[in-house]
């Protein structure tokens, strides 16, 4: 049952941290690039979400999201549907990773060294080649501790669902719990697997951040 | 490969070689300050021509301009022989009218920065042939060939796999020339290329850069080093706050230069 829980929270925070990387690639380029009204845009929404309780934000998402679905449908002529809660789950934690990837990401690609970008100009790439073959590439190096941090959080606040019913990871064990009374217990192995399932992250997480680091010296080398 | 500098200067001067770069009364400002205030210049097929002047003349400037990477406020642009349609931005300057135009005249332009610029998430090889696969479409195994060659070149077939991180500036800058012959460039634009060395790296620069000279690409250099755009170049011009001061072959500009700021240019730098 447990076990149900977690593979449920690590769908859910893969896919919110997958959708909210998306989100962020394109807000990255909206904030940078983008024209004013975008960029005003962008910024509403990075600083609304950022500035609000993600508690809050799931219960207002969760209930007052899926009332607004089913009246835009009746609207419309359908009839009403049934949102899973998995798929609200990852709607709303990929709106609220989306708004964290926007800014992390805005700040890697600022970390670039413009003469790069402006090397791909120089040799007549496309903006489209230019972002795929050289900012973001460029950028993962920066991006990576920030981005580290925003899925070991994403993994946690799938615990946040709990609250709207979600048969989540918290929520499996409190059942658990609930039903064995071995509260003690129960708890303690679900806090166990959020450690366990943190220390494989970091240690995939820091194989990648070697990877794209390997064109840039390390700071052991440099330091003498 | 034998054609030294007054064959070429004859060349240009009988047959009239095309014409690979015509700015003509080209103007630029950032904001109120007023960087270039009218210049023209012409590079035919197989010239070196070597800007010079003090900092703050606009020679970088104009030298960016040829590729629009930054944009004229106006003037006039052909890079052989076609025009850069430029537009208003609507801010008093003007921008690239046609995207895919600009883009593809920049392709053709191999460009050499002060800071070498070369991408540092890509070894060296990657960084030769990443232009002429993914903006000119050459398979990727005539671009690895063209680029083997290039590197073995300019000095650094044992760097190919190593990143530019790893390599001293002027492996750096002689990685960056041979990104640039890469894509076949009907001009070489170089912006200050032995600025940001150590002095005991110029040298090493310098000489891939002549070698190019020697076999007659078209170049157009921004440089401080006198006695090297003395050497290689086939016509030499000096800026002054923005615009030409004086212009014509080495030997005139550095042995008989007639304008006053120009001999007081020259006696500051030895």
């Amino acid at each position: 049952m447990l076990l149900r829980g977690l593979v449920n929270s690590l769908i859910i925070a893969a896919g919110a941290f997958g959708i909210g990387l998306l989100i962020g690639i394109a807000g990255a380029f909206g904030k940078l690039y983008g024209g004013p009204v975008t960029r005003d845009l962008l910024e509403v929404y990075t600083t609304l979400v950022r500035a609000v309780p993600e508690l809050v934000l799931i219960l207002l998402l969760y209930y007052a999201g899926t009332d607004l679905i089913n009246r835009l449908m009746d609207m419309l002529g359908y009839p009403p549907v049934d949102i899973s809660g998995l798929a609200a789950g990852i709607g709303v934690l990929a709106i609220v990773q989306g708004a964290y990837s926007t800014e992390v990401l805005r700040g890697a690609i600022l970390a670039i060294p413009q003469g790069q970008i402006e090397a791909g100009r120089a040799y007549g790439m496309s903006p489209w080649t230019l972002m795929r073959r050289i900012t973001l590439p460029a950028m993962v190096p920066f991006a990576i501790p920030g981005l580290a941090n925003l899925w070991l959080i994403a993994t946690k606040d799938t615990a946040l669902l709990a609250i709207v019913g979600f048969s989540e990871l918290t929520q499996a064990t409190r059942q658990a719990a609930g039903a064995t009374k071995a509260y003690f217990t129960f708890f303690l192995a679900a806090g166990g697997i959020y450690l366990v399932v943190t220390l494989l992250s970091q240690v995939i997480l820091a194989r990648a951040e070697r990877r794209t680091r390997r064109g840039m010296p390390s700071f052991a080398g440099s330091g003498r | 490969m034998t054609a030294t500098k007054s064959d070429a200067s004859i060349e240009t001067g009988g047959k009239a070689a095309a014409e690979a770069i015509h700015i003509e009364n080209l103007h630029k400002s950032f904001g109120n300050l007023h960087v270039l205030k009218g210049v023209s210049l012409s590079a035919r097929d197989g010239e070196v021509v070597a800007i010079i002047g003090g900092s703050g003349s606009g020679k970088s400037t104009l030298l960016r301009c040829i590729n629009c990477l930054e944009n004229p406020s106006s003037g006039l642009i052909r890079v052989n022989g076609e025009e850069i349609r430029l537009k208003p931005d609507g801010h008093g300057g003007s921008v690239p009218a046609d995207r895919r135009q600009i883009e593809r005249i920049r392709s053709r332009l191999g460009m050499v920065f002060q800071s070498f610029n070369l991408w540092s998430h890509m070894t060296l090889l990657e960084n030769v042939i990443e232009v002429p696969i993914h903006v000119l479409g050459v398979g990727r195994d005539e671009a690895v060939a063209v680029a083997e060659k290039l590197l073995e070149r300019v000095g650094l077939a044992d760097k190919r796999n190593v990143y530019p991180a790893f390599m001293s500036g002027g492996q750096q800058q002689r990685g960056a020339i041979a990104r640039a012959l890469a894509i076949q460039p009907r001009v070489m634009l170089f912006d200050e290329p032995t600025s940001a060395l150590d002095p005991e790296l110029v040298g090493e620069v310098l000489k891939v850069i002549a070698d190019l000279a020697q076999e007659g690409r078209t170049m157009v250099l921004v440089t401080h080093e006198m006695k090297f755009a003395r050497r290689v170049a086939t016509h030499v011009v000096y800026l002054y706050n923005g615009l030409v001061e004086e212009e014509g072959p080495p030997e005139q500009i550095f042995g008989a230069p007639k304008s006053e700021r120009l001999k007081q240019f020259l006696r500051n730098i030895h």
